[in-house]
Parts: C-alpha cells; structure tokens; sequence
C-alpha cells in the first residue's frame, strides 16, 4: 500500500519508456522504505528543489572512499531515507554478470539496503543506493566475505577503471581492454581505496577510436585502442558492398531508404584525409596518409579491418567544464604495445611519471589536465621525458613568446650594462 | 558469523577488488575471445557477432531506467536463466544485453521480452536514439539544479519510436547531468540537458564557521566573486564570506566546498540545452557540445518545454543532415547561423563564450552566411 500520495510521480508510469516510478513502486511492496524515496521525490518535484542535505562523511574502516553519505533534509516526514548513503562496488570489467554473481549481490542488498540500484554509474561501478550508516560495516563485510568482491573509488583517488566489452565481442579491439583495466585496478587498489591525489583521476580503455567508453573525454588517463601498419582489405566483399549484398555500416542505418550504397560518396569521400581511392573494382588506401579515424571500416566491418600490428594511444587530462572549461585528454603517446604479457609495466611506468609529479605539483581539487594547463604543455612532455613532436599539438604557436633556456642562448643571460654603455651613449 | 561490531578489524578483508571478468564470460564470448571477424545489427536492437570459428554471437539490447530496483535485476536474471545460459551484461549507456549462440534462440527471447510489458524496450543499436546516460538529480543528489530520472523518462517517453529503428542520419547520443559538476560528463554529447543555477548563493553565517574552512570557500571560487567577510551572529562578530553577484557564474563550486552557501532556488534552477558534441574519432575528431538554448524553466512531472526542445534539435537535424552526419558535423557544415535558424532558436547574447578560452569561439573570418539575424 502506497504510503504517501504521489500524483505528480505518478504522471511517470505512463508512457513507453520503463519508469522508474512504477520499479520503486514494485521494490516499495518489499521494502517499505522505499515508499519514503517517492514521498521525499514527490516534495521535489512540488517545491522544485532537492531535499537533500548536503554531504556527510561515512565510509568503511581503513578505506577513505566508496561510500558516499547522503541526509534527508526531512527525516521527519520521510524516515525510511533519514540515512541514504550510495555505496559504489566495483563492476567487473566490461559488466558481463552471472546471474548467481547479480542474484547473490542483490540478495546482499536486499539484507542490507533500499533495494533500489543505478546499473550502473557514470563512471561504471555498481551503484548501490540508500542504507543507513549502521548497515555500512556488516554490508562490507559480506561483500568481502561471501562474495569476494570490493568498493570502488570516490575522492580524491584512483576512481573506478572502466573499459568497453574490446576483444570479448569486438572485431575492432586493438588491444585487451577487459585485461588491462582488470590488471591495473587491482595492481592499484591501495590507490582506489585511500585516496592520496590532489583530485580524482580516471582510467579509461577503449579498444579503438570509435571510443565507446568515452575515454577521451572523460578520463585523465585515456587507453585507447590504435594499430600501426595497413587497415586489413577483404576486395571481394568490397565488391559484395559495391554490388549492394551487404548492407552498409554494419545494418545501422537499414531504417530509412538511403539509395544504393554509394561507396564514392559513403566512403572515399568522407575519408578526413583522401588517402582511398577505387582502381576498377579494387579499394586502394595510402596506409601512410590513414589518421586510423574508423569510418570506412565502421561502413563496411566484413570488408576492411584495423592492421595487425596493434597497441594504443594514450591521450591525458580530460576532464568535465568544472571549473576552468571542458578538456579532452590530449595525444601524449602516439602508440605504444599493451599487452598482459609484460603485465602492462610499460603503461604502469607512464601512469607513474604521472602520479610522481602530479602529486608534488598539482594543486588541491586540481585535475591533471588542469595542471597541464597550468604549466602549460611543453613543460608536461618534458616532465614525461619524451621529445616533443608534431603529434602533440593540433598546430604551432602562433605566438613568439618561447621560454627560451639560458643554456640555450651563446655566452647565458649574464652581461654588463658597463661594458655594454661603452659601445651604445645611452 | 560475520561482522562483529565489538571487534571491528578482526578477520577482515580489503583490497580483493572486483572478481575476474573472466567468470562472467557466456561461453560463445570466452571461446571467441579476440577472434571476432565482423557484425551486423539485423533489426533494431539485435547484433550478430561472427567469428572466425564460424561462431555466432547474438545480443538482444534492451532499454533500462538507469535507477532500478533489484527485484527488475532478479527478473533480468530469470530471462539470461532462461534464454542466455544465465549470463548477461550492461553496457556503458545504462542498457542490458542479452546473448544466445544461435539466430533460432533470438526468436524465442524476444517473445519472452516482450511478454513482460513495457520493462525491456529492445533497442538503441545504429542510427537511432540511444539510452541517456544521466546522473541522480532530486532522487539522491544534494546539488542538483534540476531531476534527472524524471526528465529521462519523458524525453525517451517522446523519442521512444527513435529508440526502437534506426531512421536517423546517425546514431544521437543525449546525456543528462542534473548541475554544472557533470557528473554525467554530458560536454562531449549529440545533444546534452544540463542542469543550471541562476541565483547567487546564500550566505548561512551561522553555521558558515562550524561546516566551513573559509580558505577553501574562497578559493573554490574560479572568479574571485568570493571574498572574507565578518558578520554577527548572536551579538558576536564571526568570520564569514561574501559574494560579489556581479561576478558569479552560478557553477556551485563553492557550496561543493562549504554547505553554508546553498544556491538551489525553484525559480533559479533550470535547464539548459547543449548540442553538437561527440566522442568517436570518426571522421571529425570529438567535439564540446555547445550552449543553444541557456534556460528552460523546471516544469515537473514532464518537462514539457524540454521535451520539445530536444525533440525540435533532433528532428531538424534528421530531416537535413546527410547520412553519417553527427548533429555537431551537420551543424558545422551548415554553419551554426543556419543550425539557429533552421531550429527556429532565438540566438542570444548567452551563447556568446565571455569565460576562459572564449576567444576560441569568435569568427575571425569574413565567411558567414546571411540568415535572418543579419538585419
């Protein structure tokens, strides 16, 4: 029995798209409390502003994130969601589940909480949402015992990796995502659990440039999927393509009549570089021009696909508009092998160089990207020890202003006025 | 057993972190691992992988809230029990995925999907609407400018059909984040619904000295529009904070850091639309998504002007792009004159970037096109 009137929520169980509404509804009948997450939503929705309070520090001992607290600003009216603290558990990488895994996990919260969920967060873990601070110690040590499994990050810490499903159920994968974000989150679990850092900082592995992870804009340190040599060519399925068997990018866009495919106007001519060309029925690419950008390969996956000769590229410092605007992660290294076989030690020893010195320089709630900017990009690359390239930048400066090295300069930045007044009267 | 409250370290474990993906793999996907040769979306919201065994790989994607309840997990867990060898996965975009070895078992699953109601829409493959990703808003967070799950459901209400084929010039990503934090990171999306503030924030002076360290008020300030202040409290002079409301931009970086400087106001709070961002390589490399429309009020339970704000952008779009285009390629090529125009958007002064790396945005060219704005 519903214990608050609703009128406004529940103008949110019609329509075609599930509702969210109706779920907690459907967990209210077993958790009352749940009634109390409407009624608090309800208010909301009434005078237009949240009722929560803000903050509150709670957490696990021995552990300085993955929980985060959260007070009604009206346990009175509300006191199933007086306390209604998030806890984050650790996905595993690229959220396939067992149903024993997902039954016993939700069984646990079940015991211990709302029973209400997000599948998962923005950053990718588990989302649990709403217990109470007293539920938080024996919750953690049933997940640990019974279930073996752990928190993730919140603070300033590592935050949670996240990777997409790569070499599992993707031709295009470049190199192991699931692997390298299952290594290095457990090689770095004193990292995701206590935090150390100036802010928060973000792995994030996709598998190629089509990104679906979004590490590029959302990670300080961005993996994600490159090859070296030639884009692999099927030419008789370029001709299956050509001859309109096949439908094009992958069936993606079989929902409206487009015209025969066109792989002139589809395909070479959406090329950001020109380098494709047709010699009488063959597809040819200047492999050395290729930026690797994916479109001709997502238009026609069974006949083109990423070289053999396959690694990553790792961009650095992205970050959301707080506070000083949107950054994407920039090229830092072009390609570099990821592989379990070196257990990864060579993106470790970047990741590192990294942490060394951001974690003497940046500033309190500074994201790297943001010392980055800060320092500015010539200062970053040296501090990684590489040489500077083209590839780091989109263009030159269009400004003089060098900071030129006194070692750099014949005779240094000593001189003297005297000497210099006997030549010029001033 | 377990845990034991009057003895609190005592047999416990830390740092196991999260369990081997591996363990999770359905069979066709921990065999054909990094063997896969192509895949086609053969209708809406089912993909078939090949692999180079001769393998196949179906996946039926179904459509969830990203807030649900663990008795919907349970009922998730009775489809993959009954169709997928009891395994299943979401993806980054709050959807489920269901997967079986073979084209004969997709029939049957889908059946089984649909019997449930509307809990398991099957799609958001291809050139179509995707899941929004989204963050808490007033269901859990404290500094929301506007809900989240509330305005999820009623734009994906409105754009259901868009969910279900795959009609559009190219696949549309919309995000939601319910304030500046982004949370969601909604700054490189298709289209992006952002909650906003528009009201300074108060100064509570007395609980400013127990809840804050004025330092850090201060400084979260990226304009310097706060600054140290003294004020009385019952007969006595404290140490405070005041805020210059000429300079403040609203970004609520400064209630993050002290909650005795609440900014959420019912009239202030809103929504602003964002367009034209993207994150794939594709092409045009990633963009922002960039301010159109700076504030629509919060009109629960459905938001109908953001309703009709999201649906206008996304149907222009689809009635002019050319097949491929992203909403930001398109609205480039066409120029973002023609984007305002064609939308039927009035352009204000607040589209115009004034904050840091503004200049970035200005036309520093004599090509434009003449659109209605030029009078």
């Amino acid at each position: 029995m519903a214990k608050h009137d609703t009128p406004m929520l529940d103008e949110l169980e019609k329509g075609p798209w599930p509702s969210f509404v109706s779920d907690i509804k459907r967990q209210a009948e077993k958790n009352p409390d749940c009634w109390d997450i409407l009624g608090q939503l309800e208010l909301s929705y009434r005078d237009k502003i949240t009722h929560w309070k803000h903050g509150g520090i709670v957490g696990v001992f021995g552990y300085g994130g993955g929980i985060v607290g959260r007070y009604s600003d009206v346990p009175k009216q509300f006191p199933g969601v007086e306390h209604f603290h998030t806890v984050r558990v650790n996905q595993p990488a690229s959220k396939y589940y067992s149903t024993e895994n997902l039954r016993a996990l939700m069984d646990l919260w079940e015991k211990h909480g709302s029973g209400m969920t997000n599948m998962h967060g923005s950053t990718g873990d588990i989302v649990l949402l709403g217990c109470r601070t007293e539920a938080l110690e024996p919750f953690f040590w049933d997940l640990t015992h019974e279930l073996g499994q752990d928190l993730g990050g919140s603070g300033s810490n590592l935050r949670t990796p996240a990777n997409c499903l790569g070499q599992s159920r993707c031709e295009w994968s470049c190199f192991d995502t699931e692997e390298a974000c299952h290594h290095l989150t457990m090689h770095y679990q004193d990292e995701i659990h206590r935090p150390a850092f100036p802010y928060k900082f973000k792995f994030k592995f996709s598998g190629c440039p089509n990104d679906c992870v979004a590490a590029l804009a959302r990670s300080d340190f961005a993996v994600i999927g490159n090859w070296k040599d030639d884009i692999r060519i099927d030419q008789a399925a370029v001709k299956e393509y050509v001859a309109g068997n096949i439908p094009s990018n992958g069936g993606a866009h079989s929902g409206r009549d487009w015209g025969a495919f066109d792989i002139k106007k589809e395909v070479l001519d959406l090329c950001p570089t020109e380098c494709m060309w047709m010699e009488g029925d063959e597809l040819k690419i200047d492999n050395s021009e290729c930026t690797r950008c994916m479109h001709c390969i997502n238009v026609m996956p069974r006949a083109l696909r990423p070289g053999k000769v396959q690694g990553a590229s790792i961009n650095i410092g992205a970050k959301a508009p707080i506070l000083d605007g949107a950054q994407f992660a920039t090229l830092i290294i072009p390609f570099i092998e990821v592989t379990a076989e070196n257990e990864f030690e060579n993106v470790i020893e970047v990741i590192e160089n990294i942490w060394d010195w951001w974690m003497e320089v940046g500033k309190n709630r500074e994201r790297v990207g943001e010392t980055m900017q800060r320092v500015g990009l010539p200062t970053f690359i040296k501090v990684m020890g590489l040489d500077p390239i083209p590839q780091h930048v989109r263009e030159p400066r269009s400004n003089p202003y060098v900071f030129w090295q006194e070692e750099e300069v014949p005779g240094g930045f000593d001189r003297d006025v005297e000497e210099f007044r006997k030549r010029h009267a001033a | 057993m377990g845990y034991d409250p009057e003895n609190p370290m005592a047999d416990r474990i830390t740092d196991v972190g999260p369990p081997h993906y591996s363990k999770f793999h359905p069979p066709v996907i921990a065999k054909n691992k990094g063997k896969w040769l192509w895949h086609e979306i053969t209708q809406p919201g089912v993909l078939v992988h090949k692999a180079e065994s001769g393998d196949e790989c179906w996946t039926v994607r179904v459509g969830a809230a990203r807030l649900i309840s663990i008795e919907l997990i349970r009922e998730m867990c009775d489809v993959a029990d009954a169709h997928c060898d009891g395994y299943l996965r979401f993806t980054t975009r709050n959807n489920v995925e269901f997967m079986v070895d073979s084209k004969d078992k997709v029939q049957p699953l889908l059946d089984d999907l649909a019997s449930r109601g509307n809990k398991f829409p099957v799609g958001g493959t291809g050139a179509g609407v995707t899941n929004i990703v989204h963050t808490q808003g007033w269901v859990h967070c404290h500094t929301p400018a506007t809900d989240a799950s509330g305005v999820v459901k009623a734009v994906m209400d409105e754009l259901f059909d868009y969910f279900v084929t795959m009609s559009l010039p190219a696949q549309v990503r919309i995000a939601l984040a319910c304030c500046l934090n982004m949370c969601g990171a909604v700054h490189a999306s298709d289209i992006a619904i952002l909650g906003v503030h528009r009201k300074p924030p108060m100064i509570d002076h007395s609980r400013i000295t127990g809840v804050c360290e004025l330092p850090l008020a201060i400084s979260a300030c990226p304009l310097g529009a706060v600054k140290p202040a003294k004020a009385e409290v019952n007969g006595e002079e404290i140490k405070t904070v005041k805020v210059n409301n000429d300079r403040c931009m609203f970004c609520g970086n400064c209630y993050t850091m002290c909650p005795a400087m609440p900014l959420a106001d019912p009239d202030g709070d809103g929504i602003a639309i964002l367009v034209g961002g993207k994150v794939s390589n594709s092409r045009s490399a990633p963009k922002f998504s960039k301010l159109v429309i700076p504030f629509l009020p919060n009109t629960p339970p459905r938001w109908p002007e953001t309703v009709e704000a999201v649906k206008n952008i996304l149907e222009v779009y689809a009635g002019d792009a050319k097949k491929y285009e992203r909403i930001g390629e398109w609205a480039e090529r066409i120029g973002w004159e023609k984007f305002f125009e064609k939308c039927n958007i009035p352009f204000t002064i607040k589209s115009v970037d004034d904050y840091r790396l503004a200049y970035d945005t200005w036309r520093t060219t004599t090509q434009f096109k003449y659109t209605s704005h030029i009078k």
